[in-house]
């Protein structure tokens, strides 16, 4: 076990060292970022100078040399644009995107994995044929337009929940949904499979022999060897939710989280922000991967006490 | 006296199949009864619809009654509701089934598993069953069963988790044990152990067992009373002694003739043979990590081994799980690469050949493998999947490819015309064949035959057998041929090579290795192996200490000639 935490934390740390000297030089692809700061229609000595201020004068391997550095006061140089350290800026944001991630995560188990497992008891009758026509359709739904729809009817139409930020309860509702929709229908999909292999194994019938209740059948020896498939799957979908899924949603309800961050970054040509804020994701994505491998090992003592 | 069981005119289909037709029997209080037959005869159908477990398997019960016999006076099973048949299932009647390895949860401990079955039916706290499963593993004969209920599954040998299984069953002391194919997947010491558990639980309980095989040995081990069936219909019913002594009905007499028995002849070996195959001290070692800093370390599986065959012969290799024989057999080959020795085919050295040597060599030997379902590529037909090393050696032509396997498919007993057919459309046995069809196609002087009537019904693998002594004495190939079981080997083999641990403990002309047993394992696999005799019932094994049979030399040294081509590992008991 102490292995294999050891071998996932040192996974973590490479995969993180490729990931910012990628985000790096993709940054410096570009174009340049003083344009944006200040505008058009600027001397030539001022555009000097910003250049120098900025730091934008030195040779690029410089410059990567110079942003590792500034991973080590902790402060991840000054945004172009608001003039403020990066940590303190990227920080703020960090918790709205956490709140959302953890609400649309959590919605997305108790509504899918019930459903999956549903779906997979009665697999040869209509209400599993239902379950997985509904995950079908959802899945087929893109979240931005199941945001809009759910825009114009629940706040224009109906006038019942509020569109704009993270101030309320109400605030949560229709992001939520939107984050969680396509992942519901990906893991009811996903935990019926993983039901339905498991249901047909050996051991279960065992324990029908031994005259337990269909429950303790299903959830104790089923769902416990289940679990671990939809575990890894689980992992990759949240880690792909922290990536990506969250951009769109927070960029349409105008969430001021990191994904809302990012894209205005983006825009702006704010590379300091631009990198740290894709670095934190990705910082994300591979803490919740870590975590999840080594849940994984948890559930499965194979794994944990290691082959006999 | 009333039976415990009474199952009369049970009829069982799989959506338009019958599986059990009219069948009826009984099984007496604190008796054994066993119930025999093929794949395919509906013994374990039989065995599942008496739990009423046979409708989650996809099977319905058509027709009949399954009565049992209580104290409170008979109950329908077949008229059970779902909450009365759970506190029948593993409480009154319960059932131990025949792959160990998956019939236990591997993510859930064994006492949790053990447990379960007396919070269940006796309704106690989870402290006190788990008290109960300690004892009830004791009561199996599992050593240190206060340590096995906070382990696992993956963390026990077969041997055990079929322990584990008899104890989960009997836990609650039920009046009748159905055991379906019980040691089957079980090597023959572990089964003799398992036999004589059950035999002695059996007393101690006086429950009734039904106990559900294909291995006529097993039944004259184990049973008072035997129900032969056959696709589902029974065929002839009686006590163990009247059937084995006098069978009365075709099917049985085919059945008890096709089942290898020890002690039946070897075929005579062939005169003045000259070598083909000599193996010299050859050790095959695999690394393995043994943990978070420790480090590599390696295991020999085949240590030192030396063995030699000649032109037309069959050397039988036998051994139990994890002796390192297929890994020998690989070896050989040269599909694992070997660490150290010498293998020479036909005077030519193996070991040092280049790639195009080794291509060569291969033409010259096949191999055939236990799985006639996994070995055959269900996406080529026939005619491709038979000439493929024919192909690769170029041996055939495009044009006469089908000319060929339509002659190879004869010379294995299947119709010619067979050849645009695809794998799935053949029987395991006819499967069997079509691998042995292929290996023939180059020709080969030498096939290396892996356990390859392990996964075959008896009377097909009678059949399997007898096609590879025609061929071989047709083509004078010899064989190399490895089975876990010692009767299969007596029937094919000239001579004999028992594996232990990676080494040849014992090696010899057939008869004189199997009347004549000189080291203690030898021994101790062939008491292990059922006798066809119902008369004289043997006592129960005597554990081979752990340490009897220290590590010889690894240079292959220390093999004694006891008599004449007969050699013994020096430590021999």
């Amino acid at each position: 076990m102490l292995r294999h935490i050891t071998r996932t934390l040192f996974k973590m740390v490479v995969t993180l060292f490729v990931i910012v000297t990628l985000v790096f030089f993709a940054t410096r692809l570009s174009g340049d970022p003083i344009d944006y700061v200040v505008g058009q229609g600027i001397t030539q000595e001022d555009r000097d100078l910003l250049t120098r201020y900025y730091g934008l004068d030195a040779s690029i391997w410089e410059q990567y040399v110079r942003f590792l550095g500034s991973f080590i006061d902790g402060q991840f140089g000054l945004s172009f644009v608001e003039r403020r350290p990066v940590a303190e800026i990227v920080a703020e944001r960090i918790w709205p995107s956490l709140q959302l991630l953890l609400s649309g995560v959590s919605l997305t188990i108790l509504v899918a994995v019930p459903l999956g497992i549903l779906a997979a008891i009665h697999r040869s009758n209509w209400i599993g044929s239902t379950v997985m026509t509904i995950a079908f359709v959802g899945y087929a739904v893109p979240n931005f337009v199941l945001a809009i729809f759910m825009v114009l009817v629940f706040a224009f139409t109906l006038n019942w929940l509020p569109v704009v930020g993270n101030s309320t309860p109400w605030h949560f509702i229709m992001p939520t949904i939107t984050l969680a929709g396509a992942l519901i229908a990906a893991l009811t999909r996903f935990t019926r499979n993983a039901m339905l292999d498991v249901l047909s194994q050996d051991f279960m019938r065992t324990a029908r022999a031994k005259g337990l209740s269909e429950a303790v059948v299903i959830l104790k020896h089923g769902f416990s060897n289940a679990s671990i498939t939809i575990l890894s799957v689980l992992g990759l979908q949240i880690a792909g939710l922290a990536a990506a899924g969250n951009v769109v949603v927070e960029a349409i309800f105008a969430w001021p989280g990191i994904g809302d961050l990012l894209v205005n970054a983006a825009i702006l040509r704010d590379f300091p922000v631009l990198q740290f804020a894709v670095l934190a994701v990705a910082f994300a994505v591979i803490i919740v991967n870590g975590l999840i491998d080594i849940a994984y090992a948890y559930a499965d003592p194979r794994i944990r006490l290691g082959r006999a | 006296m009333t039976p415990l069981l009474s199952v009369r005119n049970l009829k069982v289909g799989f959506g338009a199949t019958e599986a059990v037709r009219e069948l009826s029997f009984d099984v007496p209080k604190g008796a054994t009864l066993a119930l025999v037959g093929e794949s395919g005869s509906g013994k374990s159908a039989t065995a599942l619809s008496i739990l009423r477990l046979i409708e989650r398997e996809g099977g319905r019960i058509a027709g009949g009654t399954i009565t049992l016999h209580e104290e409170g006076g008979p109950v329908d099973i077949t008229a059970l509701d779902e909450r009365q048949l759970r506190g029948l299932r593993g409480n009154r009647i319960s059932m131990v089934f025949q792959e160990p390895m998956t019939s236990l949860n591997p993510v859930l401990t064994v006492g949790n598993q053990v447990a379960e079955v007396f919070i269940r039916h006796r309704s106690m706290s989870g402290r006190q069953a788990l008290l109960a499963a300690r004892d009830a593993l004791d009561s199996v004969r599992i050593p240190e069963p206060q340590r096995r209920l906070s382990q696992y599954p993956h963390e026990l040998s077969g041997g055990l988790r079929q322990r584990v299984m008899i104890a989960m069953a009997l836990a609650c002391r039920p009046k009748l044990l159905i055991a379906d194919e019980p040691t089957t997947a079980l090597d023959v010491t572990t089964q003799a152990e398992i036999l004589s558990l059950i035999r002695d639980l059996q007393a101690e309980i006086g429950m009734a067992v039904l106990f559900i095989t294909h291995d006529m040995g097993v039944v004259a081990e184990i049973a008072d009373r035997i129900v032969v069936l056959r696709q589902g219909r029974k065929v002839e019913e009686g006590a163990v002694a009247d059937v084995f002594g006098a069978p009365k009905h075709a099917y049985s007499q085919q059945l008890m003739a096709a089942t290898p028995k020890l002690g039946s002849g070897s075929p005579a070996a062939p005169s003045g043979a000259s070598k083909l195959l000599d193996v010299r001290d050859l050790t095959t070692r695999f690394a393995v990590r043994s943990g978070f800093l420790a480090g590599r370390r390696s295991i020999e599986a085949v240590r030192g081994v030396s063995l030699s065959l000649g032109r037309a012969e069959t050397l039988g290799l036998v051994g139990e799980s994890g002796c390192g024989k297929s890994t020998l057999a690989r070896s050989i080959l040269c599909l694992i690469e070997p660490s150290s020795g010498a293998i020479l085919l036909d005077g030519q050295d193996v070991m040092r050949a280049d790639r195009q040597g080794l291509r060569a060599m291969r033409r010259h030997a096949q191999m055939i493998f236990q799985d006639p379902y996994a070995s055959l590529n269900p996406r080529l037909p026939v005619h491709d999947l038979v000439t493929e090393p024919a192909r690769i050696h170029g041996v055939v032509s495009a044009r006469d490819q089908r000319d060929l396997a339509a002659e190879l498919l004869q010379s294995v007993g299947l119709q010619q015309d067979a050849v645009d057919l695809y794998p799935h459309q053949f029987s395991g046995g006819q499967r069997q064949r079509l691998c042995i069809a292929r290996a023939l196609s180059v020709k080969p002087k030498l096939i290396v035959a892996d356990e390859p009537v392990s996964a075959l019904d008896v009377s097909i693998a009678r059949q399997v057998t007898d096609l590879m002594l025609e061929l071989q004495q047709r083509e004078g190939i010899s064989f190399l041929f490895i089975s876990h079981d010692i009767a299969v080997i007596e029937r094919v083999s000239h001579r004999i090579a028992v594996m232990h641990r990676g080494e040849i403990v014992e090696t010899g002309p057939s008869q004189s290795v199997l009347r004549d047993p000189r080291h203690a394992y030898t021994r101790r696999l062939l008491a292990s192996v059922p006798r066809h005799d119902v008369s004289g019932r043997r006592a129960a094994l005597e554990p081979l200490p752990a340490k009897a049979v220290p590590a010889g030399p690894a240079n292959g040294a220390g093999l004694r000639e006891a008599a004449p081509g007969h050699f013994v590992r020096e430590n021999a008991a």
